[in-house]
């Protein structure tokens, strides 16, 4: 686990320092400030998604909640001028509902994760254009806005996710406080509670979790509800970040992006394996290669490809990091 | 050792095999006549299972010498072993269910003609091979509609398709009922008088009774000794392959019988609906539940767990109702299981054994949700010594201890939660002597500490050697109940197979 962690970080450092040399201005405090952000915002639906490959799941609707929660964020705040905490309260509300509902259909209904959360992405999707008629709207109310009212706490939550908070000269985007926060409540949550070993049993093994007396569908169920409520966390980052909501685009891909941080940062997709702190180092690798090839002078067109490339590199890397250290642990032993 | 005689089909010597921090083989000789079979015994962790696997080619041995009609071979890899003829009949079935009888006999060397497969030439091999092993059944059947005997019979045809002159077969009968083991035994002697040489592993000493030409003994890895035809029988195998003798292994006391701890009336279970079961356990009672495999004993200790909900009648628990839908509520009410099938549902593999040894206790020591390592560590503690959970650390991986140590911590992780009632399902399956020893010990002492026993066997010796009491189970039913004055070899088998007359 520990080694699986130190290679991606190396990954890591490896692609900082071959960028900051090949174009110093990518260390400008500017790129530094973006790059902490969007991998933030990365990392906190990455951790989500990662709660349910650890029991052997997956959630391919996360992008498609995030746009949804973003689009009724907006609608309540520029078109209802609902008060700000209730708004802010009604999406979390409605993600998690968005977990339940998955959660109960995999574990009662039997329907298997893949197909579930892959009609939640399209049903998420199409619901959020229908609302909006696929128009663009922001959380922000303009004068001209039906919902103009309660200008000045609209604001301060803008402060709150997605503003800075100067640390001498440099600014700290505020959804890394987010991420922190929540990384640090998941790692507790994963290692430290009884909880967390029964997600990690289960995703070895879930009969033999179940033999033992634990209530399986509960803590699967509970592994959908928060990656389910990360999603709709980061749709409420992602909502502040962009002023500006695009119902058929924003949060698209996402659940990829998702999933292959989970992957890289070493969750595997048989479950029962998987950590915090990969998950966040691997969501960070994943930004950093775009911002690089933008840094570099790589084709943008290009970027789909390289990342996957890495991904792919990082996931066989790992196999053979197991595989020797399993032969040196064989060679210490006998 | 070959005296001189005709040369063996199969001679190995001085095979040597390691893993990390295991020798499973010093040394071992063996030799195998052209159609004989050689029964193979020993103990869990002696290395039948090992030298199996080099023999097959699956493992490549690290020292010693293999010939095959004297002739020096090395197999890289199971297709070696296939070209030179020697075939292993794995316990777990390898077949295709979704494909038919011919395709899964011809596997990866389909008859082909102009690249297409030839089916019509396919069939006609496929039917020839299995009427080879007493099957009179059409090519096209689909593999995963026959029951387990006779899905073991077209992976013998296969082998023999392939010009098998050496079958090895690992616990064959493990999972067969006693027609499907008859069965076999007429298909493996046919083979025998065809010349072909078969080497039997299993650890029921009836069988090897019955068809062996000779017995080879192993213990921890090296050759115990060996018995001819005439010297075969029940206590000089036990003696080669333990040091000791049978009347050892079963040390019960007579517990004076004490209050009812587990009552089930009229319960209908969902494999068996149509018969409702009624059985009582007391405190410091060890009832033992024979019969044939398929006879719905387990099914009926997963609802009594909870596994598979009861669909009607009672379970009462120091007669106290209890509506019991899942093994959560069991265990709140006291009943614990210990299932049969280890890997599948005793244990979570990857996970240490204190992982696994606290499980089922982590609710309950925990205070908001936090694990409680000392808890933990304690009730590891608990479990590994009074099993004898032999591992070098708490830490060590599940997945890399023995069978017998596997199962101890199955049984270890219930102890903590001092059960009122601990349901064991076939306890001792494919473990060693030495581990059932343990095993046996750890029941009777349970017992006498005033827990109710109540447990699944399909040995005949472990029924009668354990049991205070016992019921059989015939197709769903239980057929009988037997006191231990009753118990007997006899009574259980007409039981078990529905004779009821001769009860």
């Amino acid at each position: 686990m520990k080694k699986n962690i130190l290679g991606i970080f190396i990954l890591l450092v490896a692609i900082f320092v071959i960028t900051a040399l090949i174009n110093p201005k990518f260390l400008n405090a500017y790129n530094m400030q973006n790059l902490i952000k969007w991998s933030s915002l990365y990392a906190v639906m990455s951790l989500g998604v990662a709660f349910v490959i650890i029991t052997g799941g997956i959630d391919l609707s996360i992008g498609s909640v995030v746009g949804l929660v973003a689009v009724v964020l907006s609608i309540c705040l520029k078109l209802e001028g609902m008060d700000p905490w209730s708004a802010i309260g009604l999406t979390l509300v409605l993600s998690l509902a968005i977990g339940l509902i998955h959660g109960w259909l995999i574990t009662k209904a039997k329907v298997q994760p893949f197909v579930v959360t892959l009609c939640g992405l399209l049903v998420y999707r199409s619901v959020g254009r229908w609302l909006t008629d696929n128009q663009s709207i922001g959380p922000i109310p303009l004068e001209e806005d039906a919902g103009y009212a309660n200008i000045e706490q609209i604001q301060g939550l803008d402060f709150i996710f997605s503003g800075k908070i100067a640390l001498g000269s440099f600014n700290l985007p505020t959804p890394a406080i987010f991420l922190f926060v929540l990384a640090v409540a998941s790692a507790v949550f994963l290692r430290r509670t009884i909880w967390g070993r029964y997600l990690f049993a289960l995703g070895n093994n879930e009969e033999g979790t179940r033999y033992s007396g634990i209530n399986t569908d509960r803590m699967k169920i509970l592994a959908y509800v928060l990656c389910s409520f990360f999603a709709g966390i980061a749709g409420i980052l992602f909502a502040f970040e962009l002023d500006s909501v695009q119902p058929a685009q924003t949060g698209e891909f996402y659940e990829l992006y998702a999933i292959a941080a989970a992957v890289l940062g070493g969750c595997s997709l048989r479950g029962g394996e998987g950590s915090v702190l990969g998950v966040v180092i691997a969501a960070a690798v994943i930004r950093l290669i775009y911002n690089s090839i933008n840094m570099v002078g790589i084709s943008t067109h290009l970027e789909f490809g390289i990342l996957g490339l890495v991904i792919l590199l990082g996931v066989i890397g790992d196999e053979f990091l197991k595989k020797a250290v399993a032969r040196k642990q064989a060679a210490v032993k006998t | 050792m070959s005296e001189g005689k005709s040369i063996p089909l199969l001679e190995v010597s001085g095979l040597q095999k390691s893993f990390p921090g295991v020798r499973a083989l010093c040394g071992i000789s063996l030799r195998l006549e052209k159609g004989e079979v050689l029964a193979l015994i020993g103990e869990n962790g002696a290395g039948k299972s090992t030298l199996m696997k080099i023999l097959a080619g699956v493992q490549p041995a690290d020292e010693g010498t293999f010939r095959i009609q004297g002739e020096e071979v090395h197999f890289r890899n199971v297709n070696d072993a296939m070209a030179k003829g020697i075939a292993l009949i794995h316990q777990e079935l390898n077949l295709c269910g979704n494909l038919d009888l011919a395709a899964n006999i011809f596997l990866g060397r389909e008859p082909r003609r102009g690249g297409l497969i030839d089916e019509i030439k396919m069939k006609k091999g496929a039917e020839k091979f299995l009427a080879q092993v007493g099957l009179d059944l059409p090519a096209d059947t689909l593999a995963g509609s026959l029951p387990i005997g006779k899905q073991q019979l077209v992976e013998i045809a296969k082998a023999l398709s392939c010009d098998a002159r050496a079958l090895i077969m690992d616990e064959p009968t493990s999972s067969l009922s006693q027609r499907e083991t008859e069965t076999l035994f007429e298909v493996v002697k046919n083979l025998r008088a065809k010349g072909i040489s078969v080497i039997y592993i299993s650890h029921r000493l009836g069988e090897v009774k019955e068809l062996a030409d000779r017995v080879t003994v192993f213990r921890d890895g090296e050759n115990a000794g060996e018995l001819n035809r005439e010297e075969i029988d029940h206590s000089n195998m036990v003696k080669m392959m333990v040091g000791r003798e049978l009347s050892e292994i079963y040390d019960r006391k007579i517990h004076p019988p004490s209050k009812e701890v587990l009552s089930v009336e009229n319960l209908s279970c969902p494999s068996f609906p149509e018969h409702p079961l009624a059985l009582k356990v007391h405190a410091g009672e060890i009832v033992g539940i024979a019969g044939l495999v398929g006879a719905g004993r387990t099914e009926l200790l997963q609802t009594i767990f909870g596994v598979t909900p009861a669909l009607g009648g009672t379970i009462e628990v120091e007669g106290e109702a209890r509506a019991i839908r899942a093994p959560s509520e069991a265990i709140a009410s006291g009943i614990a299981l210990a299932p049969e099938d280890r890997k599948q549902h005793g244990l979570v593999l990857p996970m240490s054994v204190r992982e696994n040894c606290s499980l089922p206790s982590l609710l309950r020591d925990s205070s908001g949700g936090w694990t409680n390592q000392k808890m933990e560590t304690e009730v590891t503690r608990e479990a590994v010594e009074s099993m004898k959970i032999k591992t070098p650390h708490y830490e060590q991986v599940a997945r890399f201890l023995s069978g017998g140590n596997q199962q101890k911590i199955v049984l270890g992780k219930w102890l903590a939660m001092r059960p009122k009632l601990l349901m064991l399902d076939e306890p001792t399956r494919g473990i060693d002597i030495g581990a059932k020893r343990e095993i046996y010990k750890l029941m009777e002492k349970l017992a006498g500490e005033g827990m109710a026993i109540l447990f699944v066997s399909s040995e005949m010796e472990e029924v009668l050697g354990m049991s205070d009491r016992a019921y059989v189970m015939h197709e769903g039913k239980i057929s009988g109940e037997l006191s231990r004055q009753e118990l007997s070899e006899e009574a259980i088998m007409n039981l078990a197979t529905g004779n009821l007359q001769a009860a």
